[in-house]
């Protein structure tokens, strides 16, 4: 006997009615997991801010392009170990004092980060992938890799074009207002990182990094230069 | 609210919402933002990150140095780094970031962390 039409359908979406809020719970837990327990420091929704003194304010980066901007391994690592990225915190403003030697880093001042379970980690790092705003300031595939040696990347970045007044190229070696560049290629992706360089007020219209003006023959050097530091495994 | 009282209030309400957007920044607050990173909190070329660096950024606490620049060589630096006026390249440009009006309260707060003027 022929099922009726009707039976399968009715089969069909008895079958989703169970499936689908599986698919819809996941991606809803790790949206309901950022809203408790990120919010409070990271903006989920944007813009950036448009005033110094919400830059002051700022407590965490800003996630709200993070699917565009971090490596998805790296994410659900980082947020069960989470060490220190900043070495002056987000806004270094905050974090010094004055000291016998000129400014020093506040240490006492600095918090360690939310730690999460393996599952929860999972979870919110899914929920951070998914949020792709400002997709049109990534050109996917840009970046081809090339060589480049150390101590030529380490001219460019040091002596040619001065990044490392603010970036540590090595634990202890460089500024400190600004992120560590040797763990920078296993974070973020690198046609974010090339965008990023190029301009990064357009990611961040008030942010204290300068725009440099790079080549853009050199922007792809400059990644190539973090993969070279990241093979060498400080962290 | 009556219908005059709410035309009348539309266009103040609009000129507070844009007074607030073009609203600059002080000298003092970019000050703190963008320069405190390399010339210290008081402006004595010690910030938290001149530990490695190969040329000590410039105390513009410093009267009798400050007074050698005139306001467009420092207008210049701000804008265009510290290459532009022969100086390191360790001193960003900022053009990217601040306009010339913000650039301009800058130099102004220059003007009175070093108490002097050029010449
Ligand atoms: C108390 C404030 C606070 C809370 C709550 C918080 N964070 Fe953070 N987060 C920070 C700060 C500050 C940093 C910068 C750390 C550094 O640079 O060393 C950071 C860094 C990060 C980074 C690295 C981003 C980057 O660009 O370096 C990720 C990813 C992140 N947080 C995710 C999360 C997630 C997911 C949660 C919620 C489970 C969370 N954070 C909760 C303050 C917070
Ligand atoms: C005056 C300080 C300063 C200088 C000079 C500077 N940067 Fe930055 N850089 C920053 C700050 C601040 C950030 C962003 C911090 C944040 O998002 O919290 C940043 C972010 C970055 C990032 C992204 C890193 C991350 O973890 O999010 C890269 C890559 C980078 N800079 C490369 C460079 C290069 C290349 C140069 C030289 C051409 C340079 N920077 C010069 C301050 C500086």
């Amino acid at each position: 006997m022929k099922r009726p039409v009707v039976s399968v359908m009715r089969r069909i979406s008895m079958l989703s009615l169970i499936l689908l809020p599986l698919g819809f719970a996941n991606a809803g837990q790790g949206d309901d997991l950022l809203n408790a327990r990120c919010a409070g420091c990271h903006d989920l929704k944007g813009p950036a801010p448009t005033t110094v003194q919400a830059i002051w304010e700022r407590k965490g980066p800003d996630l709200f392009y993070a699917g565009n901007k971090y490596r998805r391994e790296w994410l659900a690592r980082w947020l069960q170990a989470p060490v220190r990225i900043r070495p002056a915190g987000m806004f270094y403003g905050n974090h010094i004092k004055p000291g016998p030697d000129g400014d020093e880093i506040d240490q006492g001042s600095l918090a360690p980060h939310v730690k999460l379970s393996g599952s929860d980690a999972e979870l919110a790092a899914s929920a951070l992938m998914d949020k792709k705003a400002k997709s049109d300031l990534i050109k996917p595939g840009e970046y081809h890799s090339g060589t480049i040696s150390k101590s030529m990347g380490e001219l460019m970045f040091d002596k040619f074009r001065g990044c490392l007044a603010c970036h540590e190229i090595e634990p202890g070696y460089g500024g400190s207002s600004g992120p560590e560049v040797y763990t920078v290629a296993k974070r973020l992706q690198s046609d974010f990182l090339i965008s990023y360089m190029r301009n990064p007020q357009a990611w961040d219209p008030k942010i204290f990094m300068p725009n440099k003006h790079l080549k853009e023959q050199d922007l792809p050097k400059f990644v190539d230069y973090f993969k070279v530091l990241s093979e060498e495994d400080f962290k | 609210m009556s219908r005059v009282l709410r035309w009348a209030l539309f266009p103040l309400l609009v000129t507070l919402h844009c007074g607030q957007a073009l609203a600059a920044e002080t000298g003092k607050d970019l000050y703190k933002t963008y320069c405190w990173q390399c010339h210290g909190m008081t402006g004595n070329g010690n910030g938290i990150n001149v530990r490695d660096m190969s040329v000590q950024p410039r105390n513009h606490s410093d009267a009798k140095e400050m007074s050698a620049r005139s306001d467009e060589d420092l207008f210049k630096a701000i804008k265009h780094g510290g290459q532009s006026i022969n100086k390191s390249v360790l001193m960003p440009p900022w053009d990217g970031v601040l306009s010339d009006d913000e650039i301009h309260a800058l130099v102004r707060y220059l003007r009175e962390l070093c108490q002097c003027r050029h010449g």
